[in-house]
């Protein structure tokens, strides 16, 4: 159906609701690359115009990913909770936003009505949304999830622990998660990107990161961040897995460019529940995603960036995940050119995935052909900090040795805590001063050189 | 009552430093950085900066494919420079598509002045790191030379390539009717590895290859891979695409079973 938006002189007619969400989306490379963006600043504001008169429900009847073709699109339509969707159910997409910013949208009328958002009617409601509203709603959204501690509780952030080596060196990787569980990091999770993709070394990480967790009794979680199915493989063979990760994208395409599905994933799940390895939930997956990733692998449909990025949230959330992040800036400048798409796109998936009632942290990035640094990311952690983000990426220093991008360190994560407050998950905080890494503050005590941690690195490596 | 803090001058040092120094010897990752109070010392601020910087320079330093035309013909080689279709810098990083194609007149170029199929055609592409080609393609080309000699093979001449991505060398590997082409590129550049080369061999050149029908060699650089080792990696899989006519991941790099040592024994010149 198409629609159709008059500015002065000018009608500007758009021939789909996938068309309308595209050339309403705030400018960015990507969607220029799909050649599917506004050709101008002004039938980018029409099109927002034309968006908010949409009612919430023409997402719910016109697919913008054929239903037929695409199993995401099916997962939902055929699981959407009606009867969550009822109380936004006569609003338009301007109406949703007005109200969200409203005091009548407290962090609980948020958490009943999220299961029946749809990821189109959350990347909808965005692009009408400013920085501050992204912000501001985020905020007041809860979502709670446990492994061994507990993360998203208000007024905390968590940190993943990114200890990641060129060649998987135990003595490195054990050299940096030290001295991020020295810098206070790790509550979320303490996950490394191998370089390897071979069963034995995954499985000698994953038993090296589950032996520093067991010694110290440290109330956090491992993940060594390989393919569901190797994931799979690994608990098969009996190795300790505590959460299973997977990239994850917007379509049943680009999903399968990852070698997954649905009932992979499904699979995966099955196999860390049945470990039982949680303490206080079973919040077992792992999820990580990007704007861009349906582009890259000519699986997009012709749908706009920001909106199939909402709709991995939608993949992820019947999954219950314990963490799921943005990959924000890590794709490069033809998805996200410069500091300021990257700023506005960590805003935006943020956002929407808390709406749609999922974990989400961002891992705050650029890489070094993006016209971005380091006050970029400056900028974009202290403006999710205050949005209330789940959890940002710890890496030593900000510069991921095997990865070749930066992202946030040890040190930012201690910035943030001291300009905001945020407090850590109460477990992690409380095992913290315990081993009198912090004080009763919640700060750094000075002086930490004859740590028993340190005191216990050459076995550990070992 | 004054609010000065005090008549006296304040200490110099508030530099809070880690006491696991030794820990960093075994990974080149930024640990036991120190801090002041929440923040970076001064000193990894500013260590950090200039990486930063050169990074971005290795991406944003125009290509001087003049001079690394003259540096190649120097070693023996038979040079020509081609372009892709991306006109500046800017528009290559935002449209890779334009990277992966030739200009007009690089592609009417090649077409007029093609002669007989070669075994293997070389292209020595910027990609998002001048810094690397300038620095790494003169002395990789000097030991893969030997290599070349060593296996008996025919080269077209080497295509010195600007605004490139690694798919160009489809399009020009075709028009300069190779059987395999070799890409020399830039890697994108880490903030510790500015100067990275990249190598990709493709059996079989023609626009629309796909990245599955490469083989890759990367991190060649004084750092890393040496240029010796890599233009040996490189010969082996080109003798082993050229035998089985294909390239991609059917074909697994096992050339580290015919190391010596560790390293790659030296070029028998017939």
């Amino acid at each position: 159906m198409p629609y159709r938006h008059v500015v002065g002189p000018h009608a500007y007619v758009f021939a789909d609701l996938r068309e309308l969400m595209a050339k309403a989306t705030p400018i960015r490379s990507g969607d220029m690359l799909a050649g599917i963006a506004a050709a101008s600043a002004e039938e980018n504001v029409a099109a927002r115009m034309c968006l908010a008169e949409v009612p919430l429900t023409a997402f719910l009847s016109e697919a913008l990913v054929p239903y037929e073709d695409d199993e995401v699109t099916r997962l939902i339509i055929d699981t959407h909770d009606q009867v969550a969707f009822r109380p936004i159910s006569h609003m338009t997409v301007g109406d949703f936003r007005d109200f969200l910013l409203s005091g009548v949208a407290t962090s609980e009328v948020l958490s009943a009505i999220a299961p029946g958002v749809t990821p189109e009617m959350a990347a909808a409601v965005s692009k009408l949304m400013r920085n501050q509203d992204l912000i501001a709603v985020a905020r007041k959204c809860r979502v709670v999830t446990k492994f061994r501690n507990t993360i998203g509780l208000p007024g905390t952030m968590a940190v993943r622990l990114q200890p990641n080596h060129p060649t998987d060196d135990p003595a490195g990787v054990t050299a940096s998660i030290l001295d991020g569980l020295l810098y206070g990091c790790g509550d979320a999770v303490i996950g490394i990107n191998p370089a390897s993709d071979s069963v034995p070394v995954l499985s000698e990480l994953l038993k090296l990161i589950d032996g520093i967790i067991q010694r110290f009794d440290i109330p956090t979680q491992a993940c060594v961040l390989t393919h569901v199915t190797t994931s799979t493989e690994v608990i098969n063979r009996g190795v300790p897995v505590d959460l299973v990760f997977q990239s994850i994208a917007g379509t049943q395409a680009a999903n399968a460019s990852f070698g997954i599905s649905l009932a992979t994933l499904k699979e995966g799940r099955e196999a860390a529940l049945s470990l039982k390895r949680g303490t206080l939930g079973d919040n077992v997956m792992y999820f990580e995603t990007g704007q861009g990733s349906a582009l890259s692998a000519n699986a997009h449909h012709g749908v706009d960036q920001q909106t199939l990025e909402a709709r991995a949230y939608a993949v992820a959330r019947p999954f219950s995940p314990l963490l799921v992040n943005t990959v924000v800036g890590f794709i490069g400048p033809e998805y996200l050119f410069d500091g300021k798409q990257i700023i506005r796109a960590g805003l935006e998936d943020h956002f929407c995935g808390k709406l749609m009632g999922v974990p989400l942290g961002c891992d705050v990035c650029y890489t070094n052909h993006a016209e971005a640094d380091q006050d970029d990311m400056d900028t974009l952690m202290t403006l999710l900090g205050a949005a209330g983000v789940t959890y940002i990426m710890g890496i030593p220093g900000s510069d991921d040795v095997m990865l070749n991008y930066q992202s946030t360190s040890f040190h930012d994560q201690l910035y943030l805590r001291e300009v905001l407050g945020l407090k850590r998950a109460p477990e992690f905080e409380a095992w913290l001063q315990r081993m009198g890494i912090t004080g009763p503050d919640g700060r750094l005590k000075a002086h930490r050189g004859n740590h028993p941690l340190l005191a216990a690195a050459p076995e550990l490596a070992a | 009552m004054s609010n000065r803090v005090n008549e006296e001058a304040l200490p110099a040092d508030y530099v809070i430093e880690d006491a696991w120094h030794k820990l960093a010897g075994t990974t080149p990752a930024r640990i036991a950085l120190g801090r002041a109070g929440a923040g970076l010392p001064t000193r990894e601020v500013l260590r950090f900066a200039l990486a930063h910087a050169q990074a971005r320079d290795a991406v944003h330093t125009p290509f001087d494919s003049a001079r690394m035309a003259g540096e190649i013909a120097t070693l023996g080689f038979e040079t020509v420079e081609i372009a892709s279709a991306a006109p500046a810098r800017d528009a290559y990083l935002r449209r890779p598509d334009l990277g992966r194609r030739l200009s007009e007149e690089s592609r009417a170029m090649l077409r007029d002045r093609a002669g007989d199929p070669v075994d293997v055609a070389i292209v020595v592409a910027d990609g998002l790191s001048s810094t690397a080609i300038h620095a790494q393609a003169v002395p990789f080309l000097t030991e893969f030379k030997a290599r070349l000699a060593e296996g008996g093979w025919s080269v077209g001449p080497v295509a010195i390539a600007s605004q490139a991505r690694v798919a160009l060398g489809d399009e020009a590997g075709e028009l300069m009717k190779a059987s395999a082409v070799v890409v020399l590129i830039g890697e994108r550049p880490g903030l510790s590895s500015p100067d990275s080369l990249g190598l990709y061999l493709t059996f079989a050149p023609k626009a629309g290859r796909t990245d599955a029908e490469r083989n890759c060699i990367s991190n060649v650089r004084s750092e890393g891979l040496s240029h010796a080792h890599a233009a040996f990696k490189l010969a082996w899989l080109l003798r082993e695409a050229l035998a089985r006519r294909l390239t991609g991941v059917a074909l697994k790099d096992e050339s580290d079973l015919l190391l010596v040592n560790g390293q790659p024994p030296a070029p028998r010149i017939a």
